[in-house]
C-alpha cells in the first residue's frame, strides 16, 4: 500500500509545563518556557460555559483553538475527530463514588458531561460546527488510532479535519489504574492538499511493528504520565524539522510510520 | 453534498438483545409483536422503570485465556459474537485477507464502566480499588474493542467510537472510508452496551426515563426504557460478495445546539440524512423503510417525526423498534442496522410497538402495525448526546440506485 499523504496546517499543545506548540520548541532548544496558567484558557467558549465546563472540555477546546487559529481556517468548516483514552476521569470518579453511596443523588449535569464525546460536543456548539464529529478511544494507542481515523476522513472525504487528543489527570481510586499523572492535550489541523497555511506534509504507512520512537531529552519520560503524550514523537518532529517517527496505532499489534517533510525546507518553490 | 460512493457488502451480521440471542430471535419477536422489556431488576438500588435486559449474560463465561477481560459488557460481547456463525465468518475473512488487513471498529457509550462501578462499591480499607479489580485494560472505554480484537484474533486498525447513542452507527462510516482508501480489506463493525447504574441513574437524573414500557411516537410518551445489546457486522468490498446485502451510504453531522437536547428543527439529523442519501445515490422516494431513532423522549420523537414528514412520501414506511429492545444506547446503531437488514431480508416493516395512541405530529409514513412488503432500501437513524447524528443506508443484494 502506498503512503497516505496529508498536510498539517495547525498544531495545538497544552500540558501543565507547556502552554502551546511554541513552548515545545523552546524546551527542545534547551530553554525553560514559562508554564501556562493552571486552567487552560479555552477562549472560544462563552464565559458562562467556560466557568461550568469540566477540565476535559477546557483542555480539548484550548488545544483545538490553538491549532485552528494557526491554520487560519473557519472552525465551523472542519470535521472533528476527538480522541481520549479515558474520557473525563474526575467525572467517572465522581459518578462511580456517588453510585456506590447514593445513586439517586447523581447530578444530571455531570451525567450528560460524562459522555466521551462531551468535549467535541461543546466544541461543535462553541464553533457553530455542523460538520461530522466523532470521539474515539484506543487506550495507549489513542493518538495513533485517532490520527488514522482523522487521516482517513481527510483523504476519503477530501476535507480538512481537526484532530484533538487529550486526557485529563486521573482522580480518586481510578487514577491507580489509568496512571494519568497530569493533563496533556494536543491538536492538529490536517488537510488533503497543500495550501498557504501548510507547515508540513505527513506520509503515513501502517506497520506490523508498533515501537514508539524514542523522545529527545528532556521529553524522554513524558509519555508515561498520560496516553495523549504519545503524540510527542510526532510533535517533536514537527517542531524540529523533517524526519521519521513511529507511533502505536492499535495496542501491541500495529504501528504508524510517519515521514515528515517540512514545507520551508523540502517543498518550497 | 458528498459524491455517491461505492457500496460495501455486509457479508455477515448478528444481534443479541432483550429479544433474544441472534437474528432468528430478533426476527421472531418483531414478526410476532413481542417486546423484550421487563420491570427493572438489575440496578444496585431500586429504580422504578422498565429495561431491555439480555437473558443469559451472567452465564456467558469468557474463554479461560481471556478471563482478565471478564465483566458484564465483555460477556455480552462474547455471547453476541457466538450467534449466527459470526466467529466462523470472521475466520474465513481472516484466512482470506490476513489478520492485519481487517479493522475492528466498535461503538459503545459506557463499555465496561459497570466493572468500575463494582470496584468502587468494594474499595479496600485505604480507599483503593480491590486487588482483584486492578485491571487497567478493563477500566477504560477501549476495553470492549481490545477484548473483541483478542477474541477474534484481529491485528488491524482497532478503534472505539464513543459518541453516545450514535456510536455503533458511526463505525460503518469509518469502516467504509478505511476500505475505500485500501487501509484494510474488510472491517468488523458493531457495538455493545450493557445495563449499569451509570446509565440507569444518569438518565433518571435527567428525567428522561419512563416508569412504564417506553412508547415511541405515542401522544402520551414520557421517556425512554434503557436496554442492552451486542451486534456485529462484517463489511467487505461488494464485488467479492454479490449475493450479500449492501451498505450504500452513510451520513454524519453535528447539531451544535445542546449536550442532551436535540436541535429543535432537527438540523444535524437532516444533514446526516441528506448526506447518507447523497452517498447512496438515492432519492428519498426510493427508500422503502426507515428504522427510526425513536427513543420515546418528548423531544427526540417530535423532531424526528417532523423530519420524516417533510422528507419522505407515505410510501416510505417508518417505525421505531425501541419498544421491543429498549434504547440500547451505544449499541443502538448496530441494532437499528440489523433491524434494517432484517426488514430487507424478510420483507417485514416492523410496527412501531408502544404507539397505541399515535402522536398527531406523526405523518402517513408511520407504520403502527407490522406490514409485509418488498423492501429494497432501508435506512437507520441514530442520534446521540452532544448533538451527534448518523444515518445509514442499506440495500438488498444487487440493488443499484
Amino acid at each position: 500500500m502506498s503512503a497516505l499523504r496529508v498536510w498539517v496546517e495547525g498544531v495545538g499543545l497544552w500540558s501543565p509545563q507547556l502552554g502551546n506548540f511554541a513552548a515545545l520548541r523552546s524546551v527542545l532548544d534547551g530553554r525553560m518556557p514559562t508554564p501556562p496558567a493552571a486552567r487552560p484558557a479555552a477562549a472560544s467558549l462563552l464565559p458562562n460555559e467556560r466557568r461550568r465546563a469540566p477540565e476535559s472540555v477546557l483542555l480539548a477546546v484550548e488545544v483545538a483553538d490553538q491549532a485552528v487559529t494557526m491554520s487560519t481556517r473557519d472552525a465551523a468548516t472542519l470535521a472533528c475527530v476527538f480522541a481520549s483514552a479515558h474520557g473525563d476521569q474526575p467525572i467517572t470518579d465522581y459518578m462511580c463514588a456517588t453510585l456506590a453511596k447514593a445513586p439517586a443523588e447523581l447530578s444530571p449535569i455531570r451525567f450528560h458531561n460524562s459522555v466521551h464525546n462531551a468535549p467535541v460536543g461543546y466544541w461543535t456548539m462553541s464553533s457553530h460546527c455542523h460538520a461530522p464529529s466523532t470521539s474515539v478511544a484506543a487506550q495507549r494507542a489513542s493518538f495513533g488510532a485517532g490520527l488514522l481515523e482523522a487521516v482517513s476522513q481527510v483523504l476519503a472525504e477530501q476535507r480538512a479535519v481537526l484532530l484533538v487528543c487529550s486526557d485529563s489527570a486521573g482522580s480518586g481510586p481510578l487514577r491507580e489504574v489509568t496512571g494519568c499523572e497530569q493533563a496533556f492535550g494536543c491538536a492538529l489541523v490536517l488537510a488533503p492538499t497543500a495550501g498557504p497555511s501548510s507547515i508540513a506534509a505527513l506520509d503515513l504507512q501502517l506497520l506490523a511493528d508498533h515501537a514508539d520512537t524514542p523522545l529527545p531529552e528532556p521529553l524522554a519520560g513524558w509519555r508515561r504520565g498520560n496516553p495523549a503524550a504519545t503524540s510527542l514523537a510526532l510533535l517533536a518532529r514537527l517542531s524540529q524539522g523533517s524526519g521519521r517517527c513511529r507511533l502505536a496505532a492499535a495496542a501491541a499489534t500495529l504501528g504508524i510510520q510517519i515521514d515528515m517533510l517540512r514545507i520551508d525546507k523540502e517543498l518550497a518553490g | 453534498m458528498p459524491m455517491s460512493t461505492t457500496p460495501l457488502a455486509v457479508t455477515a451480521y448478528t444481534a443479541t438483545s432483550a429479544l433474544g440471542h441472534g437474528l432468528a430471535a430478533q426476527f421472531d419477536a418483531l414478526a410476532n409483536g413481542r417486546s423484550g422489556l421487563r420491570p427493572n431488576d438489575i440496578s444496585s438500588a431500586p429504580l422504578a422503570c422498565w429495561i431491555g435486559r439480555v437473558d443469559g449474560v451472567e452465564a456467558a463465561t469468557l474463554p479461560a485465556a481471556r478471563a482478565d477481560w471478564d465483566c458484564r459488557n465483555n460477556r455480552l460481547a462474547w455471547l453476541g459474537l457466538q450467534q449466527d456463525d459470526f466467529i466462523d465468518k470472521v475466520a474465513i475473512a481472516r484466512a482470506r485477507y490476513g489478520t492485519s488487513r481487517i479493522a475492528l471498529l466498535l461503538g459503545t457509550s459506557t463499555a465496561s464502566i459497570g466493572a468500575t462501578e463494582e470496584a468502587y462499591r468494594q474499595l479496600d480499607a485505604d480507599g483503593g480499588l480491590p486487588d482483584d479489580m486492578l485491571r487497567p485494560a478493563l477500566h477504560t472505554p477501549h476495553s470492549l474493542s481490545a477484548f473483541v480484537a483478542a477474541a477474534l484474533d484481529l491485528s488491524g486498525p482497532c478503534l472505539t467510537v464513543s459518541t453516545a447513542c450514535s456510536s455503533s452507527a458511526k463505525v460503518f462510516a469509518s469502516a467504509a472510508r478505511m476500505i475505500r482508501l485500501g487501509l484494510v480489506d474488510a472491517t468488523v463493525v458493531g457495538g455493545v452496551d450493557t445495563l449499569c447504574d451509570s446509565v440507569l441513574f444518569g438518565f433518571n437524573a435527567l428525567e428522561l426515563v419512563s416508569a412504564t414500557p417506553c412508547r415511541p411516537f405515542d401522544a402520551r410518551r414520557d421517556g425512554i426504557s434503557i436496554g442492552e445489546a451486542a451486534g456485529f457486522a462484517l463489511l467487505e468490498r461488494a464485488g467479492l460478495a454479490p449475493a450479500a446485502p449492501q451498505l450504500l451510504g452513510y451520513g454524519e453531522a453535528s447539531d451544535a445546539y445542546h449536550m442532551s437536547t436535540p436541535h429543535p428543527r432537527g438540523l444535524g439529523a437532516e444533514l446526516a440524512l441528506r448526506d447518507a442519501l447523497a452517498r447512496a445515490g438515492l432519492e428519498a422516494a426510493q427508500v422503502d423503510y426507515i428504522n427510526l431513532h425513536g427513543t420515546a423522549s418528548q423531544k427526540n420523537d417530535e423532531v424526528e417525526a417532523a423530519l420524516i414528514n417533510r422528507s419522505f412520501p407515505a410510501t416510505t414506511r417508518a417505525s421505531s423498534t425501541k419498544g421491543y429492545t429498549g434504547h440500547t444506547l451505544g449499541a443502538a446503531g448496530i441494532v437499528g442496522a440489523v433491524v434494517a437488514l432484517l426488514a430487507i431480508e424478510h420483507g417485514l416493516v416492523p410496527g412501531n410497538l408502544g404507539g397505541e395512541s399515535p402522536d398527531p405530529d406523526c405523518g402517513a409514513s408511520f407504520a403502527w402495525r407490522n406490514e409485509q412488503q418488498r423492501i429494497d432500501v432501508a435506512l437507520s437513524n441514530s442520534f446521540g448526546f452532544g448533538g451527534n447524528n448518523a444515518c445509514l443506508a442499506f440495500a438488498r443484494a444487487g440493488f443499484a440506485a
